[in-house]
């Protein structure tokens, strides 16, 4: 493609969503170790050390490379896991670590010069001098923007860094900043940070309360719905709340972000690289937004307007927002 | 052993009138027993005009008190306005500065400085590499568990810990102004809503539950976190600063139970019937230190 096209970076939570993100045209694909050392440490995803030697190479055959987000903060008395983490990635050929730890940053830096390091969202590094500092002490390459940022800072922050950005573009949205949201372990005793999940499956349960159903994180109420009305996922920072005797969605409404249209102001940004999140997704999720956004980033760089490809059956309560890369979202 | 035990007042959270500013602050310089106050806005740089007289008075009153004050700054440095108030912040503070943001890190250049807890330390690779570029006194973030906190005290990193002990725990950032949004307002034009809540905007879930507070673009927890009954722990473990953080309630009383417990002069049951009856607004929790949920009090 043109070489000015923005890398599509894309998520793979199995093997089976590596070879889809693949076939679907991804330049870069994302993925974890079977446990707590990333951010999306579920039950039945990610990936084994011979499953990423696989997927390495699969990756490879078609011209596309692999990045292995360790983005938790390691264990206090325990790094073990994080470092035979990166020791692994750098052995089996990864093309970067995505990290967040300033101590793993320092390990990495340290142990394997070598290894690509990009700095992963949940460091939330969200200015020039943030982003500097990381390129001058880690050797940071790139830099995974947090999702506060409007599009008129994003340009200023590439036209000020010696670093690529990359930036979300599709998926589930933090409203919080990355990296400092203690809400999930508040309710549940799990976090982000320590444990790589949000809000987990494991604590939540739904009850039927007189037709209306609720649905609950460990011992909180995160929403009410009335019949009929569609039931969403309880992820703590979507829920209803009552806040000056009025209930809302007072964080942010069930939404799923989507840039699509904007990928002609981001390439004009000095963005380098694209990101979709959902490494919790299907193979099936994984192949229909790689391919609208292949075929939509292509478009682009050869100075088309982006096509509204319709992605709203993919998205949260099937509303899309461009979240904070408009003011007016804050 | 517990002479070397401190006692901190961590920086004010709130949106607070200047007027209100300055009379809490003359009277933790009279009456409370605390070695460090923490000065400066952590929250919301919108706030700053109207509170750096009120500030710079106090931290006169302070200092002439005998006690150490530290300028604390923003907790999300976002903008170029942002970046340029740190920067002027740690240039002209002689004392130390407490970061609460990594952005603030290089303008130090070396120098000896706090790190609050809005910045991620959970292990010793971090603790040691920040101790390498400075860091004198480190105050751990709430989700910390005991095992955590007790392996960091081990690693002997050179650096003074320190651990909140009372107070609404901070729980998240954003770049959205959650008052202004409460209040059908964006952060722009936010009107300072958020002084209308002394202590945080409470929050229940739609079962009435009390859950959270926002205050401006910061969610706290609901429950005040209570760690009397850990304090002997915890200075087993090595902490040697204690922060309290100040809310809209008698923080002389709470201020001064503390100093008798870090001076073995009070035992936590006491403590306890005291934050109770001094924080009666919200209901008490220990869960984080305990390995379990934030908002829960293990007994």
């Amino acid at each position: 493609m043109s070489g000015a096209a923005l890398e599509l970076v894309c998520p793979a939570g199995t093997p089976a969503a590596l070879r889809a993100a693949v076939d679907a045209g991804a330049d870069s694909v994302y993925l974890g170790f079977r446990d707590e050392t990333n951010a999306r440490n579920f039950p039945g995803l990610n990936f084994s050390r011979d499953e990423l030697a696989e997927g390495i190479a699969y990756a490879g055959r078609n011209g596309c490379q692999v990045l292995v987000a360790i983005n938790t903060y390691p264990r206090a008395g325990d790094p073990g896991p994080w470092h035979r983490a990166v020791d692994d990635a750098a052995g089996l050929g990864a093309w970067a670590v995505i990290l967040a730890d300033i101590g793993l940053l320092d390990y990495a830096s340290s142990r394997h010069p070598a290894l690509r390091r990009h700095l992963s969202v949940q460091a939330s590094a969200a200015n020039p001098e943030t982003i500097r500092f990381y390129h001058d002490e880690f050797g940071v390459k790139r830099v995974v923007l947090p999702r506060v940022l409007t599009v008129q800072e994003i340009a200023r922050i590439n036209s000020a860094v010696p670093v690529e950005t990359e930036v979300f573009a599709f998926g589930g949205l933090c409203v919080m900043v990355e990296g400092r949201c203690l809400l999930s372990s508040y309710a549940t005793g799990e976090s982000p940070n320590m444990n790589g999940v949000c809000s987990p499956a494991e604590h939540v349960r739904y009850e039927d309360r007189n037709g209306r159903l609720i649905s609950h994180l460990f011992n909180f109420a995160i929403n009410v719905f009335a019949e009929g009305e569609p039931a969403g996922y309880p992820t703590l920072c979507k829920g209803r709340f009552q806040a000056l005797n009025r209930a809302s969605y007072l964080f942010e409404e069930p939404a799923s972000l989507d840039v699509i249209r904007m990928l002609p102001a981001l390439t004009e940004a000095g963005v380098t690289a694209l990101k979709i999140e959902g490494r919790q997704r299907g193979k099936a999720y994984v192949a229909q937004v790689v391919t609208a956004f292949r075929k939509t980033v292509d478009a682009v760089a050869r100075g088309k307007e982006p096509a509204a490809a319709d992605l709203a059956p993919l998205t949260e309560g099937g509303r899309q927002t461009t979240g904070a890369y408009e003011k007016t979202w804050r | 052993m517990s002479g070397d035990v401190k006692l901190t007042l961590g920086p004010l959270l709130f949106n607070w009138p200047a007027e209100q500013v300055t009379a809490f602050y003359a009277r933790v310089a009279e009456r409370l027993p605390v070695d460090t106050v923490h000065l400066g806005e952590v929250v919301c740089a919108k706030r700053t005009p109207f509170l750096a007289e009120a500030l710079a008075e106090a931290a006169g009153s302070l200092a002439a008190a005998g006690i150490e004050v530290v300028w604390s700054t923003l907790g999300l440095i976002a903008d170029a306005k942002d970046v340029e108030a740190t920067r002027s912040l740690v240039e002209s503070t002689e004392g130390l500065v407490e970061i609460n943001d990594i952005t603030a890190l290089p303008m130090l250049e070396g120098r000896a400085h706090a790190v609050g807890p809005l910045v991620n330390i959970y292990n010793e690779g971090t603790l040691q590499w920040l101790a390498s570029r400075g860091a004198a006194r480190v105050c751990l973030p709430p989700e910390l568990p005991r095992e955590a906190i007790a392996a960091l005290g081990r690693a002997d990193a050179g650096v003074a810990l320190e651990v909140q002990v009372f107070g609404r725990m901070p729980l998240a950032l954003s770049a959205r102004c959650y008052h202004a949004r409460a209040h059908g307002l964006h952060k722009d034009g936010c009107r300072y809503v958020c002084d209308k809540d002394p202590n945080g905007m409470p929050v229940a879930t739609l079962d009435r539950q009390a859950f959270l507070a926002v205050n401006g673009i910061q969610t706290l927890s609901h429950a005040l976190l209570d760690l009397s009954a850990e304090a002997g722990e915890l200075m087993e473990m090595g902490i040697r600063r204690f922060r309290l953080s100040p809310h809209d309630a008698d923080m002389q009383a709470v201020a001064h139970v503390w100093r008798d417990l870090l001076d073995g002069r009070s035992d936590f049951a006491r403590a306890r019937r005291i934050i109770e009856a001094v924080a009666d607004f919200a209901p008490r929790a220990n869960g984080y230190y305990h390995g379990r949920p934030g908002a829960e009090l293990v007994a």
